[in-house]
């Protein structure tokens, strides 16, 4: 592995993107420790693809400083890809291929040493448990099958760091646990781990996460701590019949932000729990609803994550008024 | 009347069975989720309940009509989204719901109120004149959605229509539909995500082409085997390596700072917990009960194994 011992996987200061006269990435910075899970999350066309491309040695930078594995993401770019691994949710695999030709023709790309090759290949076919699946065609795999290969074939080089692009779109519960036992394994064996996705409960995997909108890092911390921290209003869970119904009056109650259906109960977003939880209940009484609780719960990340993006949205029509 | 009625409905492609022997019935102005993953049956099941495809076996009744004798009258009652719903680039908002209009025969007299309200309910009237390529995925997606009610369909089927959608677009389109329910009309969505699937009033867990699992979601939360401890402790990682040593290691799960244990004894296991982590010279923060996640129940039911044996009402 490249890295000395105590280096940081990834550092950038203050990254910054342009195409033409838009910023898709706004002075950006972070770091990810070594061994570190890291997930990066944001709506499509926030700048997410964007700021892996940076760091994967794609795409270089218009402004900022920055490394990957020790290497710096502007002058040492080729030095960069050949020290990390990258999968997709496309997985990148040749179909008609069969599993072990997969492999051997990611050994052949990544120029693993010729010692070295058998013994890797059988690495990769035990982690992703395709013993029997060895002359399997690819296109012919389940996708938990193929996940796992495709992750194997983008370390067979061993990169101390893994860049993950959405790897668990569509795979099915039991295939997406499995994955994030490897994804642990690796983990603490010190590789490091980049993921973006759009599960909110897989974000809770995660060691920390970095929240990016319009380009802009907008939160960074551990899951915890973005849910305990974070996030200036209360959370109400609110349990009652016809809950649908119900989501629309709570709506109309000024001072209430949002609400939305969680689950069996409603969410609300309120300034202030304690004012709060009798003006809902009082609303729902009077309306003829059944209510069964009304009380003030940790948020979940969905609800950190909408109300900081839209507490971003709000601070941006404001800035807009002000200047016109 | 059911909205949706299917009666052992089956579709083979080279003798496999894709949907099979599926038997379920949707109320009225009900949203139904079709849960389950890639390769499971879903795009099959829907693509028999549009009358696109033929079943091999079986029947099924879509608003009244048969899928199989009365195809065409069904189309006629029933909107369909794909996952690859074919919106056209370079055409505006607007043109693509013109043309939808024209192929569903939405007479010229009344179908600019149609079409502004579409607009409105969607959220797209400000970007009527934006060409479709140029919207972002959550605005395609309710354009899709726009085109798909155009002709005021009775049944509205959904095929992963929030895939790849970020929460703050996926949490707008739910809010759609839930309007649209307010007008009785059904709603059949399928769905990879096991959270969303929480937000329907009746799901069916699907796996390999049958249904494991039918009810509202509280019921189907019901089928878990076993309980869930949460258990907090310093060293989370460490902690799953080594009750996986004691137990059966599928029932150890580590997620993010917390390790789950499912087991049929938690009284006794919380104390054999903190032995087994004390003894390792890890504290331990706190044990608890919890409620499952859909997903939880998933996995134990296709544990299990009882494939079309555990059904709930509906």
């Amino acid at each position: 592995m490249a890295m000395a011992e105590g280096e940081k996987a990834v550092v950038v200061r203050d990254l910054e993107r342009r195409f033409g006269s838009f910023v898709a990435v706004n002075r950006v910075s972070f770091e990810v420790e070594k061994g570190e899970i890291f997930g990066f999350l944001g709506p499509n066309g926030a700048g997410k693809s964007t700021t892996i491309r940076i760091l994967c040695g794609i795409l270089a930078p218009s402004g900022g400083t920055g490394t990957v594995a020790g290497f710096d993401i502007v002058r040492e770019a080729e030095k960069i890809k050949a020290h990390i691994g990258y999968m997709s949710q496309k997985f990148s695999l040749y179909e008609d291929l069969t599993v072990e030709e997969n492999i051997n023709f990611y050994s052949g790309i990544y120029s693993i040493a010729e010692e070295k090759k058998k013994e890797r290949k059988e690495w990769v076919i035990q982690m992703a448990g395709l013993g029997e699946r060895r002359s399997t065609r690819t296109a012919l795999l389940a996708g938990g099958w193929k996940q796992r290969l495709a992750l194997g074939c983008a370390i067979l080089h061993e990169p101390p760091i893994i860049f993950l692009d959405e790897p668990t779109s569509g795979v099915d519960p039991i295939s997406r646990r499995r994955f994030w036992d490897l994804i642990y394994e690796l983990s603490s064996k010190g590789v490091t781990i980049f993921v973006t996705t759009h599960y909110m409960d897989e974000a809770e995997y995660c060691d920390r996460i970095g929240l990016i909108y319009r380009g802009e890092l907008i939160a960074l911390g551990t899951p915890e701590a973005l849910k305990t921290e974070w996030m200036r209003e209360d959370v109400l869970e609110c349990v009652c019949d016809r809950p649908q119904e119900a989501m629309e009056l709570i709506e109309t109650i000024p001072g209430i932000k949002e609400v939305a259906l969680f689950g069996k109960g409603l969410h609300a977003v309120v300034e202030k729990a304690e004012t709060f939880q009798e003006i809902i209940r009082q609303h729902l009484l009077d309306n003829g609803y059944r209510v069964i609780g009304i009380e003030k719960i940790v948020p979940s990340l969905e609800d950190v994550f909408v109300s900081l993006i839209e507490a971003r949205d709000k601070a941006e029509q404001a800035q807009a008024e002000v200047r016109k | 009347m059911d909205a949706i009625r299917t009666e052992k409905l089956t579709k083979s492609f080279n003798g496999l069975n894709a949907v099979d022997g599926l038997t379920l019935s949707v109320a009225e102005g009900e949203i139904f989720g079709l849960v389950g993953p890639d390769g499971a049956g879903k795009s099959t099941t829907m693509r028999l309940l549009t009358a696109i495809l033929e079943p091999t076996s079986g029947e099924a009744w879509v608003a009244g009509y048969s899928i199989v004798h009365q195809a065409e009258a069904l189309k006629e009652d029933t909107g369909y989204m794909s996952q690859r719903f074919g919106l056209y680039p370079d055409l505006t908002v607007m043109e693509n719901i013109q043309f939808y209009a024209d192929i569903y025969g939405v007479p010229r007299k009344g179908r600019e109120e149609i079409v502004n309200r579409l607009l409105g309910f969607s959220h797209l009237t400000p970007f009527k004149k934006r060409q479709a390529g140029n919207l972002s995925g959550g605005m395609k997606q309710k354009l899709g959605l726009a085109c798909a009610l155009i002709h005021t369909p009775k049944v509205l089927f959904l095929d992963e229509p929030t895939n790849g959608v970020d929460p703050v677009s996926r949490r707008d389109f739910w809010r759609i539909l839930y309007q649209l329910l307010k007008e009785k009309v059904t709603i059949f969505v399928s769905t990879a995500y096991l959270d969303e699937a929480e937000r329907c009033n009746r799901i069916g867990l699907m796996h390999n082409g049958q249904i494991l699992a039918l009810g509202s979601p509280e019921e189907v939360k019901q089928l878990m085997k076993g309980t869930i401890l949460e258990i907090r402790s310093s060293h989370p990682r460490r902690a799953t390596a080594r009750l996986r040593e004691h137990y059966d290691s599928d029932s150890v799960g580590l997620f993010g700072d917390r390790v789950h244990l499912v087991t049929r004894e938690p009284g006794q296991d919380s104390e054999r917990v903190q032995k087994i982590l004390a003894g390792a010279g890890m504290q331990v923060l706190g044990i608890r009960p919890i409620d499952p996640s859909l997903e939880d129940v998933f996995i134990s039911v296709v544990a299990e194994g009882k494939v079309g044996s555990v059904h709930g009402h509906g």
